[in-house]
Order: C-alpha cells, then sequence, then structure tokens
C-alpha cells in the first residue's frame, strides 16, 4: 500500500509569499473567493464567521507613532505535513473528510464527507478552516457567476483553501490530452498567486529545484508560521524585517530569530 | 420487580451506553448530514463550453486589460490579461468583483419614471420609447422656449468617445455646461500649462526611476493605474530604488516606503520648497536643464530663500530641518528621481501649489521627458468629425457663460462641479432646468453632500443614465440605464500616468444581461428627436458608428487585439520642448506667493480641535462605482463593524478626547455631524482623525446601504483660487463621546 506510488515522482506543493512585496490590497482574498464559489451575507463584519480561505492579516510592530510599523500577511492554508502526512487537522477528523494527499501534499477537503464536528477548526493552529453556519445565499441572478469546477458548500460543513486542486486536476487533464506529457510549473498556478498584483505569492512544486519556489524557500529571510509546532508547513513567507519573522513565532523577547 | 430510583438509574445509564455503542446514533449523524448536504438550494453551477473574452477594464482610469472567462453564455471569473502593457496579468481588487456588479441585485433592469416623491424609491417602469419621447419632450420644449442653456450634462464616463459625443450634444443643443470630474490627471496637465504653456498628459516612467518621493499620492493605494504601480513597487523592492511617503498617516504606501516621514497636513508644499531651497543654495540642482530650458530661477530662489529655509519649513510641516536637508540633498544626488504628488487615489484633483512645487523639484534635478522621469505625453487622437453647425437657438445658449465659471484660461477642457453645484444651490445666473447625469454619482462623491443635494433639488428634471441604483440615480427623475463595461463596447485613450501613449477598446463580453441602451446610443435617438441642426450633428446610425468614426481604420484592428501601444514612444526631448517656452519656476503671471499658498483646512482651531481627513482604500471604491459584496468582506473590522464606520485616532489624542478603542463617538465638523465609533492606531498623527471614503451610501443594496458614513458629506468644498478645482483635503473636527 505504502510504496504504490513510489514510481512516480512525488511533488509537493507549496508556496512562497514575498511579504516585502505584499500590499495587503485584497486582491488574492477576493480572486479565492471569485474562483471557489466562497459566498458572502449582508453584514460581514464578523469576522469569525466571515469565510475567507485567503486572509490578509495586519501586523504592527507595537511601536508608537511614528515608529509604527505594519506588515500585512496573507494567510492560505499552510497545507501542513506534520510529520509523515500528520497534519494537525487530518489526524482529528473522524470522518476522514480531510485527508494529506501524499502524491501533491495537498490538504484535501470533502464536503460530503464532513458532518461538521469541527475538530479539524480546534486543531488548526492557523485559523485556516472555516465553518459553514450559514447555508450560502447569492442573490438572484448571481448564481450565474459560479464556477462549475468547484461545487458550492452547503450549511453544515468546513471548507478551507485547496491550493486550488481543481486548477491541478485541469492541468493534469490538458497534459494528458497533449500527450501525456509532465505537468508544468505555468500550467498550475492557484488563482491568488495568479491574481496577485504585487507578484508576492510564488506556487510551485517545493521538490522540484526547476520551480521558483526551490530556490526562494531558501531566502537567509524566509521563514514559516509558528515552525516551533511541528506543523510542517507548506507556505514559506519571506520578510527582511525582523520583527515580522518574530512575530511569526512564538519568540521569547530575548530569543533570537532564524535557524 | 420493583424500580426503584437507583435501579432505573443504572438501567438509563446502561442503555445510554448501549446506544452509544451501537453504531445507532453515529449513523443517525451521517445520515443527518448527508440529508443537509443534500437540500437543492445549494445551486449547482452548470457545466458548459469554456472560453475566454479578453477586454478592457473601465471600472478606473487604470486602463488595465481583462480576460473573462465563460462557461457558455455566463461570465464565471475575471483574470488579469497576460499581454496587456499596463497590467501584464494582474489585477486588483474591485477589478475581480466585476462580475458581482454585472450580475449583482443594484443594477437597473429598465428604464424607470419616478411615480412618489423624489429619492423615495417608488418607480414604474416604461418602455424605451416612453423614455426616449419624454426626455425628447422635455428637451424640446426647453430650447423652443429659448433656454437651452438651461440643460447640462455631469459625465464620468471614461470613453473618448462618448465625452467627445457629450460635448457635440452641448454644442448643437446650445448649452456650455457639460461638465466632466477632473481627477489629478487634470491638475497635472494644467500645472503644465501654467509653467511651460504645453499641453499634455503627465506621466510618470516610474518603472525605470532611481528615487520616488511621493508626497501623499497614494501610490500603492489605488493611485494611476493601480496594478502597474504595484509592479513598479515590486520592481523598486527589488533592485533598491527608495520610495519615500510624505503623508500624515501610516498608508498602505506608507509602510511599504523605505521611509515614511509624517507631516502635518496641507504643510507638503512648504516641505517641497524648504527642499528646493536646499537644493538650489547647495548647487545641487542640474545646472544644464536650468540654463537651457528654464527661466525665473532667480526669483524663485530668492522667493525661497525668504519664506521657505529649512527652519521655517520645519515649524509649518513637523519634520525637522535636519530631516528635510537630508532629503533634499538624497533626492537631488540619486539618479533619476521622481516627485509626485495628488493624494490618496488622486480621485479629487486637489490645489495646485502641491503640483507646482512638485514639478519644480522635478525640474531642478532635469527630470523632465528623461527616461526613469516624468514624462509630457501627447495620446492618440481621435479622428475629427464634421463641425457641428449650431443653429440660432444653439449660439444664443452657449452665448452664456458656464455655471461653473470655467474659461479658456488654459488649453484644457476644464469642468468644475463643485462650482457648478455651488451655482446651482444659489441660483446665480441662470437657473439649470434638466439635468443628465452620466457614469457619475454626484450626490454621493462631491464633497459637502447637502450642499449638491439642495442644488440638485432646485432642478426640475434630472434624468440619470446609471447601471445602478446609486445614490443619485435614487434621486433622479428618470433612470436610463446604461449597460455595464462586460456589456459594451467603449474607447479607453491612455492609462492614468502611464507613459506610453495607449488605445484600448472594451467589448462586450456578454451579451446585456437587462434592458438596458448604451447612453451613446440614447444620445443619438434624442439629438434625432430634437430633429434639425440636431439631427444632422449626429447623424451616425448608432454609438458603434460614431466609436468606428472616432477610431477610423484602428476600430477593425482593436475589436480583436482589445488595445494598441506605443512602447518605442519617446517624449520630446526637453531641449526641444521647452525651446519655445520654457520651464517657469514661477508660473508666468503669477505671484509666486500666490502660486505657492496652501490651502488651509476650513474650520477654526478653537473650537475644532483635531483635523478629519478622507483617505482611500484598495478595498473600498469610492467613484461611480459602489463597493461590490466582495470587496465589502474583506474590508478590516477596524473599518467597519456591523453597520459602524471606525474612525481612525492617535491614542494620545483619544486619550486626551477620554475615547478609548471601540467607543461609540461624535463626529462634529462645520459641514455636519455624525456617529462613529473610536479606533485607536498607532499609525496615524495625533491630532489627526481619518475616515475612508467610499461607505455611507444610501442608494445600492443590503451589501452596500446604510454600512458607515459618508465622508464627503462631512467635508466642505473649497476650490483653489488658480484652478478652480476642489482643493478641500480636509476639515477641522471634534469628537466627544456619544
Ligand atoms: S494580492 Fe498580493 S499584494 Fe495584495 S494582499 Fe494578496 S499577496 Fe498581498
Ligand atoms: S493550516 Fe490548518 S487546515 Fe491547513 S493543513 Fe494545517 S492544520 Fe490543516
Ligand atoms: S490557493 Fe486557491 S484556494 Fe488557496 S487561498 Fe489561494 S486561491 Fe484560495
Amino acid at each position: 500500500m505504502k510504496n504504490e506510488q513510489s514510481h512516480e515522482t512525488t511533488k509537493k506543493f507549496g508556496m512562497v509569499i514575498n511579504l516585502d512585496l505584499c500590499t495587503g490590497c485584497g486582491s488574492c482574498m477576493v480572486a479565492c473567493m471569485a474562483e471557489n464559489n466562497v459566498p458572502f451575507k449582508p453584514d460581514e463584519t464578523d469576522k469569525l464567521k466571515s469565510i475567507t480561505w485567503m486572509r490578509v492579516y495586519r501586523l504592527t510592530n507595537g511601536k508608537s507613532f511614528p515608529e509604527t510599523d505594519i506588515c500585512y500577511l496573507p494567510r492560505p492554508c499552510q497545507h501542513c505535513e506534520g510529520h509523515g502526512g500528520h497534519s494537525p487537522c487530518v489526524s482529528v477528523c473522524p470522518a476522514t473528510a480531510t485527508d494529506y494527499d501524499s502524491q501533491t501534499g495537498i490538504v484535501s477537503q470533502i464536503y460530503t464527507r464532513c458532518f461538521g464536528c469541527r475538530y479539524c477548526m480546534a486543531a488548526c493552529p492557523y485559523h485556516a478552516r472555516y465553518f459553514n453556519w450559514f447555508d450560502p445565499v447569492w442573490p438572484d441572478g448571481m448564481e450565474k457567476y459560479l464556477n462549475p469546477n468547484v461545487s458550492p458548500r452547503m450549511r453544515g460543513v468546513v471548507e478551507k483553501c485547496s491550493f486550488c486542486y481543481h486548477r491541478y486536476q485541469a492541468a493534469k487533464d490538458r497534459a494528458y490530452v497533449e500527450g501525456q506529457r509532465e505537468i508544468e510549473e505555468g500550467d498550475y498556478q492557484t488563482a491568488c498567486t495568479q491574481a496577485c498584483p504585487a507578484g508576492a505569492i510564488t506556487f510551485g512544486d517545493l521538490n522540484n529545484p526547476e520551480h521558483a519556489v526551490y530556490k526562494l524557500k531558501q531566502d537567509a529571510n524566509a521563514f514559516r508560521l509558528l515552525e516551533r509546532l511541528g506543523t510542517n508547513p507548506k507556505v514559506y513567507y519571506i520578510s527582511s524585517k525582523e520583527w515580522v519573522r518574530r512575530a511569526a513565532d512564538n519568540y521569547l523577547p530575548n530569543e533570537k530569530t532564524g535557524k | 420487580m420493583k424500580i426503584d430510583r437507583r435501579c432505573f438509574l443504572s438501567l438509563a445509564i446502561g442503555a445510554g451506553a448501549g446506544i452509544a455503542l451501537s453504531p445507532l446514533p453515529w449513523k443517525l449523524t451521517d445520515d443527518l448530514a448527508i440529508w443537509t448536504q443534500n437540500w437543492q438550494w445549494t445551486p449547482v453551477p452548470k457545466r458548459g463550453a469554456a472560453k475566454t473574452v479578453n477586454s478592457v477594464c473601465t471600472l478606473c482610469p487604470g486602463g488595465c486589460g481583462i480576460s473573462v472567462r465563460k462557461i457558455d453564455d455566463r461570465a464565471v471569473k475575471i483574470e488579469g490579461m497576460e499581454t496587456h502593457p499596463v497590467n501584464r496579468g494582474g489585477i486588483c481588487t474591485l477589478g475581480l468583483c466585476g462580475l458581482q456588479l454585472l450580475y449583482g441585485p443594484t443594477r437597473v433592469k429598465g428604464p424607470l419614471k419616478r411615480v412618489a416623491d423624489r429619492g423615495k424609491g417608488q418607480w414604474m417602469p416604461i418602455t424605451w420609447d416612453q423614455a426616449i419621447r419624454e426626455v425628447t419632450e422635455k428637451l424640446s420644449a426647453i430650447r423652443k422656449s429659448g433656454r437651452p442653456q438651461s440643460v447640462a450634462t455631469m459625465s464620468g464616463a471614461s470613453s473618448a468617445t462618448l465625452d467627445a459625443l457629450l460635448d457635440r450634444f452641448g454644442q448643437a443643443y446650445g448649452t456650455p455646461n457639460t461638465i466632466r470630474f477632473p481627477s489629478v490627471d487634470d491638475a497635472y496637465h494644467l500645472s503644465v500649462s501654467l509653467m511651460s504653456g504645453g499641453k499634455a498628459r503627465v506621466a510618470f516612467d516610474f518603472e525605470h526611476a532611481g528615487y520616488v518621493l511621493s508626497f501623499g499620492a497614494g501610490l500603492l493605494d489605488g493611485w494611476g493605474s493601480p496594478v502597474r504601480m504595484f509592479k513598479a513597487n515590486a520592481l523598486w523592492k527589488q533592485s533598491g530604488v527608495k520610495l519615500v511617503q510624505v503623508e500624515p498617516r501610516l498608508s498602505r504606501t506608507a509602510a511599504k516606503a523605505d521611509t515614511w516621514i509624517s507631516i502635518v497636513p496641507g504643510s507638503e508644499t512648504a516641505l517641497a520648497l524648504a527642499m528646493a531651497h536646499v537644493i538650489i543654495s547647495e548647487s545641487l540642482y542640474q545646472a544644464e536643464f536650468v540654463e537651457s530650458c528654464s527661466e525665473g530661477m532667480e526669483g524663485f530662489k530668492e522667493f525661497v530663500a525668504a519664506k521657505y529655509t529649512p527652519d521655517i519649513a520645519a515649524k509649518m510641516t513637523g519634520v525637522d530641518a535636519a530631516t528635510i536637508t537630508m532629503l533634499a540633498r538624497e533626492f537631488a544626488k540619486s539618479k533619476r528621481p521622481i516627485a509626485v504628488c495628488g493624494r490618496g487615489q488622486g480621485t479629487i484633483p486637489g490645489s495646485m501649489d502641491m503640483f507646482m512645487a512638485t514639478q519644480v523639484l522635478n525640474a531642478l534635478v532635469g527630470n523632465l521627458n528623461q527616461p526613469g522621469g516624468v514624462w509630457f505625453v501627447t495620446d492618440q487622437t481621435m479622428q475629427e468629425w464634421p463641425e457641428v453647425e449650431p443653429d440660432a437657438a444653439a449660439k444664443a445658449g452657449l452665448a452664456y457663460p458656464r455655471l461653473d465659471g470655467a474659461k479658456g484660461m488654459v488649453p484644457l477642457k476644464r469642468s468644475l462641479p463643485n462650482q457648478f453645484v455651488q451655482a446651482v444651490a444659489s441660483g446665480k445666473d441662470y437657473p439649470i432646468e434638466a439635468l443628465l447625469v452620466i457614469e457619475s454619482n454626484p450626490l454621493y462623491t462631491l464633497n459637502d453632500t447637502a450642499l449638491v443635494k439642495q442644488a440638485f433639488s432646485k432642478i426640475p428634471f434630472i434624468v440619470s443614465f446609471s447601471s445602478f441604483m446609486d445614490d443619485t440615480a435614487a434621486y433622479a427623475d428618470m433612470i436610463l440605464p446604461n449597460p455595464v463595461y462586460l456589456e459594451r463596447m467603449e474607447d479607453v485613450i491612455g492609462a492614468s500616468g502611464f507613459p506610453y501613449p495607449t488605445i484600448g477598446l472594451s467589448q462586450p463580453v456578454v451579451k446585456p444581461q437587462c434592458n438596458t441602451r448604451h447612453v451613446g446610443d440614447v444620445l443619438i435617438q434624442l439629438a434625432k428627436g430634437l430633429g434639425d441642426t440636431m439631427a444632422r450633428a449626429f447623424a451616425w446610425k448608432d454609438f458603434s458608428a460614431c466609436l468606428e468614426a472616432s477610431l477610423g481604420d484602428r476600430f477593425k484592428t482593436l475589436k480583436k487585439s482589445v488595445f494598441q501601444v506605443d512602447k518605442s514612444y519617446q517624449p520630446p526631448a526637453p531641449n526641444e520642448i521647452f525651446a519655445s517656452e520654457r520651464f517657469s519656476f514661477i508660473p508666468r503671471g503669477i505671484q509666486a506667493d500666490v502660486a505657492f499658498k496652501p490651502i488651509a483646512a476650513e474650520g477654526d482651531t478653537g473650537g475644532y480641535p483635531l483635523m478629519l481627513m478622507a483617505y482611500d482604500t484598495m478595498r473600498l471604491s469610492n467613484g461611480y462605482i459602489g463597493n461590490p459584496p466582495f470587496l465589502t468582506k474583506i474590508l478590516e473590522d477596524t473599518v467597519l463593524k456591523n453597520q459602524d464606520c471606525l474612525i481612525e485616532i492617535n491614542p494620545k489624542s483619544a486619550k486626551a478626547a477620554g475615547l478609548d478603542e471601540g467607543d461609540r463617538a461624535e463626529i462634529q465638523t462645520p459641514k455636519g455631524k455624525a456617529l462613529v465609533r473610536i479606533h485607536l492606531d498607532d499609525g496615524i498623527m495625533p491630532g489627526i482623525v481619518a475616515i475612508p471614503r467610499g461607505l455611507g451610501h444610501e442608494a445600492y443594496d443590503v451589501y452596500l446601504a446604510g454600512k458607515g458614513i459618508n465622508v464627503n458629506s462631512l467635508v466642505g468644498s473649497l476650490s483653489d483660487p488658480i484652478s478652480g478645482f476642489e482643493a478641500a483635503w480636509g476639515i477641522r473636527a471634534k469628537l466627544s463621546k456619544a
């Protein structure tokens, strides 16, 4: 069973987000919602109930005027690998509704299996998961723009960023039709990566030395969120600001950052 | 057997354990989950044939190319067009929301006629025939009675051809009151004509700049062509180009800048002039340009030496003298430095002193019309149409002065909606009897909303051509809805701030979703109905024919290619452009202290200890286009909470006023008051409070109406003494606990 896929090179899709470039505009959030049929309500100001697979956080250095500094941090699902695919959310799901795909490293969410116990939400240290407290409602006529490649979710299930998995499937189909070639870097890009007007997000196979993310993740200023929890996330960040790198993990005041 | 309490309990527990161990509850939970998941009201999007249609986005003056993904006849996603030179595949937040505008609940589905009192929201659907007939009758009656000048148009249309068509309508009908909404582009344009007599669109070769100094321009908050600016910033970061942001608030631009200089608002000109003083007195200026291309340097030198030394400016700006000197040296010694201004997104033109001071800095470093500098761009032009032959009625109407007071001072079509509104409200000169509102929402976007409303209440007949039930449409007598940008064909000439001449033709991506007609088509039909010279001036079959007439051969190619860009464009060299008329450090005919005099904010410091500023953000659309649901969804809860608007204030100032995070408070300005909530933020200068533009709509739908407050209703209007443009950048205010 275990070595079933051993004849294939395993991929490990991931992101490197350059926080020096991110301006906090929110295009990635909107692109994700538009791509993945994420609904909206008349009032979305209760952020605990607002579904945004991608969410841009605003960090501050805590200093007073004029020493204040801010940094924006886009947070999709981190697609944690944990140790050998034991991501926090996957290990607690009683319904196997969320799973770690060893071929791509993508943590999936299967809505029709999810029965809404929300253990995964409690387990995810990144608040990357969202619960559908309400039925999604699109005003009359607006359901026209729904993307047929992503199924809209119903009340009572958990959802989260899928690394736009449907785009991976489409890329594989295309590659198959075009003569069973391997899919290339440009064939599979997530909606947020593509939309970011600042070019802050880079997406690709972290295992593939040809892909841009492979090099970028080795940047001296690269780090991951809450790394020390052992979640082994696949989203890397780059920031030239020390205070930002510190804010990314639970550092003690005098502790040094970095490896 | 007697069942006692203990026995009952153990039985109950036993039964409970039995049920829990049996698969029954789990099976039932699972079934319940599956059942709820099969509720048929969760839509299942239909599959179909996929294709992509390219077009040009006209939601802002940025002129980006878009690629719209379609499934059969449905548009399902808008993405940036990879090959478009302006946005190169990127797209902004608003552009991504376009389909929510197209399919949204706030669209006007067909022509409407008001049945109850104005603004009461009671409408009767009418046919297009009736709508056009009634408007024609009205316009015909006014013209016949000899008052064509009392018909006005207010337009925010991005289409150059539509703009020309509206001018032509005014010419043939006989009204001088064709009002457009000016922006920083117009203020820049005017600065060029005042300082060098030229006629050009001002653009910035940011991609090749070596240093960027911005006086409050929200370069990363939606200024110019937003996506292009984001990409330029990424380039600066990667190649170590320094960005300095001068602004009282830690905006997104300030946060991304290498240096943020917080400054007393309204004193930016003083900083620029003091920098000029340092550059001149330390001989850091580009002697060659100054000697061969400019004049007035001596007078200017004396002026700044007397009034704007770093020490004097430090007192006005709150920036210390050493920093000013350092900044001046850094700017002048950098390769290809650019100074830029135009507050926020630059939708309000602002006062001329700032623009002229900025151009002075660019001239001192000789970075006009150079690679990596400020360019005077001549865009592609439209083909000439046959001259209008105004009849006697039209001639008489055109002899009246424009109500906004703008007249041939500069070689520029200048409009002053702010002054137009004042004239109408005060009943000065002559009344306006009919107003046609095109692609704009003046009742919301203009400062001093109460005055605009007062002016509009005096106009007996208001026709809105809006696609949406916006604040102005809701107050109109008739709505003749225009198709939205994804359903119509229009030309866009030039992209704001972009240095290469571009021309785009937006394409109908989907067929019209509502019973709409293009405003160009309606104008042609109205003209035909009015007959005689009007009909002759509008001999085209429809707007598409009109587009063809203005684009000529380019029409057919543009239909396929969507855009054309002249990437080989070079602006005329300085010694060429300034040969006939030199760059003048002090605009000719204007005294230096008049030219560079900053506009003071309205209100006295005693009664109003704080300063209120409006700010722009990428997450709020603040012009004609109202915020689509996705954009409102991503607004931070520190900006909007439930229906309340949060006002940004420095913790120190809040403490002084006895206010804390989340408190309800009343903000009062000389123009009005409103209820807000407090948000403490260290990224804003003490003494200043800030509210974003784009909230507080009365009209639209449940996703936007009634959320927050409209900051424009709290800020009065101030006209720049030189240009007449709206120059108010804030207003004095006070906060009290509510
Ligand atoms: S779209 Fe890009 S720049 Fe904008 S918030 Fe997302 S990552 Fe940052
Ligand atoms: S970020 Fe959260 S949801 Fe995503 S894989 Fe990690 S634990 Fe699971
Ligand atoms: S990868 Fe796809 S699903 Fe995940 S945040 Fe980006 S757009 Fe959303």
